[in-house]
């Protein structure tokens, strides 16, 4: 049905505009600003906080911008008297039932009420305090995310995401009326419920109801350790992020400086859990080349195809909750940050003659379900907790300022070596598709000898925010050891965002697809648009942190997994092969049937 | 302003045995749609659950939506405080909603009709089940292809209204939902849906029944026919009286009053307090005071600080919880007053409150949270030093 045209006038301004546009938005291209609180571009409409009100002509009641579209003759006012009063009234009751302690708030400056709060000023706080005790006890029982009750403004944000974007609905509305609440099944702590520990609802919450816990001061603690040898890897996307936080553009990639910062803040070894991305491809995709072997050489009907990536921990709880009689597909490597620690307590230790008890192993990550991983107890091979701190990009931008270091004027430093090395096909894990690219250039290579058959090793079909993406790659020219895939077309599928995933497992789970291997990464858009990274997120920031992950990958020298030379280094003097005896012990896990109740 | 004395009439429960309800039924779609809601908009009926909007508008609205499903959804939903009219003709003519239903259905394009009834009504459920299996019954005997179902609410007062009572038939929490769009365009499962009040719905088979003229005959020019209320409080007489619409409310009180009338609440929680000295000047209908039916009278002995209190308790409990103004403004409302009554607060504050439901009044999301300022204004305004001292 093609679009109709519509003028109306926002503060006397004409505009004409697509039938179906809010006021809100309309008014946005007029470059008024109507504040919103429950608003927020990846979600659905909900239309609950009533900030965004504004006065239409003729009507009897407020609309709220968001929520109404437009109609032809309308003549709107965002900024008439009654618009105020009703404004400030909505915001004075929303810091009425808020526990504006925003001085102590791990959000303060960061909080989307407090904003609108300065723009007010409120000096005569005329409504009575509604703030419950019982709500100002904090949910900590999670490793990953933090709940403060007293802060949450009922905007319902965080329920839509874990819902809409995620198809979790680990948080949830009880209650009506003044006992009226976000909370979990059975009012559950959140370690207890199916969370996925995405973090995506903390990306999303307006002030300080859900936040990452933190443990910036135990890092800090570790670093001023002289007895602590503290070591540190940094996440493909966080150095396409943590620029956001430190005042540089959205999109600009920062490397060379969070590896200046980390070396200022007192980290005894800057490395890169890139590095181990590039591992995560030797072992996952010879994992991948034996899975098929098995299954068309031997017919073992044992064999699990699909092979499903594992290296996202949301993605993998969410399967382990979900779809538990899938959990043997998933490939049993260690995401890169595991097998990082894993590595670092055992192999590095001995060469850089360091006694592994005395290491500490901090990751930056832009995730916080990364905070549940290293506290699984499958996450101990190395003898100890393989990482010991997880720390959001988020965090570590606060760090940086906390430690004074004028981020901006930082020349660029480069990592330090052994485990430091890496590749662009380890950069791309940082968004969606990207350990599939990654993968299929270097399995591709090892079963023909030949390169990819796509433009400058860039495949296409994987990339990109659509949210099921497919490929198929027809292999020929086959070594003789891998004849038996000569002809074979090799299918995958990547999907980002666990309902994007749910509606990929669903199609598997019902068969009729034909996919050999499948990404999935648990957070929209993939890790650039994880639980960690700064606030806010759209579509249009996910895509300018992808189109960075993209330029580091053409700016590297070498951009597939296999030619890198630390990994064939730790290959030759430790592990001997991929899924060999070592690597086994050290690289890779097993999964958990979690019940969804 | 035009008024008429009070008049007891006898069309809801009234049974004609030469044209029972099926029978009405089996004589209209034999007319055209276009010309029953002609009839419809020339009996002048609005809707009786309180907000009052034009029945043959909103069918024909219906029936000019383009769509292959549409449902006629019958809200018996009947929660507001005080109102117990719908409860007594869901128990004795039934049948009379169910003929005004199918009607509705054959109007607008229709062949599912559902009764949500409020989840306190649960006793009636088996006996409202077997009288809509035995109406369906004759329904298909008369090949006419239209069945009703009933449905259950879980006792929120919310769900009465429209919009949430779709989300609780769809089985989610009962939100009321943005608006537009309306139910005529998209409402239960997102189709054009009519939902009209259990008392309109017998109304509508009434007129199809006896022509628009008698039902029109009666009233006053904006608020045609006659109305079930629903009358409570300080009077010897409780009970449910069938009255002509348009009716002062001296006459009301002369017939209901116990002689000591200080004040009626008209039209429930969400309606208002009419005191004494304005009971002569105060219309019974859309031209004065309109009102779902609800008639609650207080006499000298009754404070009314505990009246507002009480509906304010009410509020805060019943808002959906969704909305600011509504959810955060009833309990500012409630504390309010409570404070003001223990001195911690002056006088004055009452003023803010005032203020604030004027917010909450074109501010929330539905007739909840925008409902509020009524009982509350008309309470303070008229009632100020009961609730100060």
């Amino acid at each position: 049905m093609s679009k109709y045209m519509v003028n109306l006038k926002i503060n006397n301004t004409p505009i004409q505009v697509e039938e179906g546009t809010t006021i809100l938005d309309a008014a946005r291209r007029l470059n008024f600003r109507i504040p919103t609180l429950c608003n927020h571009p990846d979600l659905s409409v909900a239309g609950n906080c009533r900030v965004c009100v504004v006065e239409v002509k003729g009507a009897r009641l407020l609309a709220a911008s968001c929520a109404t579209p437009v109609s032809e003759g309308m003549e709107v006012n965002t900024n008439s008297e009654k618009v105020r009063i009703a404004r400030k009234h909505i915001v004075e009751l929303l810091l009425s039932e808020h526990n504006a302690d925003c001085t102590k708030c791990f959000k303060n400056g960061h909080c989307e009420l407090q904003e609108l709060a300065s723009e007010y000023r409120f000096g005569d706080h005329i409504f009575i305090d509604l703030v419950k005790v019982k709500d100002k006890v904090l949910d900590i029982s999670s490793p990953s995310i933090t709940k403060d009750s007293s802060k949450c403004i009922r905007c319902q944000r965080c329920v839509r995401t874990c819902t809409e974007l995620q198809s979790v609905s680990a948080l949830a509305v009880i209650n009506k009326g003044d006992h009226q609440t976000i909370s979990t099944f059975l009012n559950k702590p959140l370690n207890d419920v199916v969370c996925t520990n995405c973090g995506q609802c903390i990306n999303r919450c307006p002030t300080g109801a859900l936040y990452e816990r933190n443990y910036i001061e135990d890092v800090w603690h570790a670093i001023y350790d002289p007895n602590k040898f503290v070591v540190v890897e940094t996440a493909p996307a966080t150095r396409v992020a943590l620029g956001e936080d430190l005042g540089i553009d959205t999109g600009q990639r920062v490397t060379g400086k969070m590896v200046a910062a980390l070396r200022k803040m007192g980290f005894n070894k800057v490395l890169d859990t890139d590095f181990t991305a590039d591992l995560t491809i030797m072992e996952e995709g010879t994992e991948l080349l034996t899975r098929l072997k098995k299954a068309i050489v031997d017919k073992d009907d044992t064999v699990r195809l699909p092979m499903m990536t594992s290296c996202s921990p949301g993605w993998v709880k969410y399967q382990e909750h979900m779809y538990p009689e899938m959990i043997e597909n998933l490939s049993s490597c260690k995401s890169p940050q595991q097998m990082f620690g894993a590595l670092a307590k055992t192999y590095y230790a001995d060469k850089i003659n360091i006694k592994a008890e005395n290491m500490v192993v901090v990751s930056i990550m832009p995730c916080t379900a990364k905070k549940f991983e290293c506290n699984r107890p499958e996450m101990r091979d190395s003898g100890f907790k393989d990482v010991d701190y997880v720390l959001t990009t988020r965090e570590l931008a606060m760090m940086i300022k906390q430690a004074g270091i004028e981020f901006d004027k930082l020349e660029d430093e480069q990592y330090d070596s052994t485990l430091g090395e890496s590749t662009g096909a380890a950069v791309i894990f940082g968004t969606t598709g990207g350990v599939m690219e990654a993968a299929l250039r270097t399995a591709y290579e090892i079963i023909t000898g030949n390169e990819v058959p796509f433009t400058n090793l860039n495949i296409q079909p994987v990339r990109g925010m659509e949210g099921v993406k497919e490929a198929s790659i027809k292999i020929k020219n086959t070594k003789p050891e891998w004849n038996f895939l000569e002809g074979v077309e090799l299918n995958v599928a990547v999907a980002h965002g666990l309902a994007n995933a749910k509606a990929l497992m669903d199609a598997v789970k019902s068969g009729g697809t034909k996919y050999h291997f499948i990404e999935v990464m648990g957070c929209p858009g993939g890790c650039i648009g994880g639980g960690g990274q700064p606030i806010p997120t759209s579509a249009e920031i996910r895509k300018r942190r992808a189109e960075a992950i993209y330029a580091e990958d053409m700016g590297k020298p070498i951009r597939k997994s296999h030619e890198n030379p630390e990994v064939a280094e730790v290959y030759k003097d430790y592990l001997t092969l991929p899924l060999g005896h070592k690597s086994h012990e050290l690289l890779h896990t097993h999964y958990k049937v979690r019940k969804r109740y | 302003m035009e008024q008429k004395p009070l008049k007891k009439i006898d069309i809801i429960f009234g049974w004609d045995e030469k044209c029972t309800p099926i029978q009405v039924v089996e004589k209209t779609v034999k007319k055209t749609a276009d010309s029953i809601i002609l009839d419809m908009i020339d009996s002048g009926l609005k809707g009786r659950g309180g907000a009052g909007f034009p029945t043959g508008l909103k069918w024909k609205f219906c029936r000019n939506e383009e769509a292959e499903i549409k449902y006629v959804i019958c809200n018996a939903d009947e929660g507001e405080p005080g109102t117990f009219k719908d409860r007594e003709i869901l128990d004795r003519v039934p049948e009379k909603i169910f003929s005004g239903m199918t009607i509705c259905g054959f109007v607008i394009g229709a062949c599912e009709g559902y009764m949500y009834v409020r989840g306190e009504y649960n006793f009636m459920l088996k006996t409202l089940q077997q009288k809509i299996d035995i109406f369906n019954k004759q329904l298909q005997g008369l090949k006419i292809d239209f069945q009703i179902f009933l449905r259950s609410g879980s006792g929120a007062y919310v769900c009465g209204e429209e919009s949430a009572l779709f989300e609780s038939m769809e089985g989610h929490r009962g939100e009321p939902r943005n608006k537009p769009p309306y139910p005529t365009v998209a409402g239960y499962n997102g189709k054009p849906t009519v939902i009209n009040n259990v008392e309109t719905l017998v109304y509508t088979s009434e007129i199809c029944r006896m022509g628009p003229e008698q039902f029109k005959a009666l009233g006053t020019q904006d608020s045609r026919g006659s109305k079930v209320f629903s009358v409570s409080g300080d009077t010897p007489i409780a009970g449910i009286y069938e009255l002509e619409l348009g009716m002062p409310l001296k006459d009301f009180v002369d017939e209901f009053g116990d002689g000591d009338t200080k004040a009626i609440q008209v039209g429930g929680a969400s309606g208002f307090c009419v005191p004494r000295k304005k009971f002569n000047d105060t219309i019974i209908g859309f031209e004065g005071i309109p009102t779902g039916g609800s008639m609650m009278i207080f006499n000298s002995s009754r404070s009314m600080y505990n009246v507002l209190h009480d509906y304010l308790e009410f509020f805060t409990e019943e808002s959906c919880g969704q909305c600011t103004p509504c959810r955060i403004g009833c309990q500012q409302l409630l504390k309010g007053i409570e404070s003001v009554k223990k001195g911690e607060r002056p006088p004055t504050y009452l003023d803010n409150l005032k203020r604030l439901t004027a917010t909450m009044k074109i501010a929330a999301k539905c007739g909840l949270g925008q409902s509020v300022a009524n009982p509350f204004t008309s309470i303070v305004d008229n009632f100020r030093e009961e609730i100060i001292y």
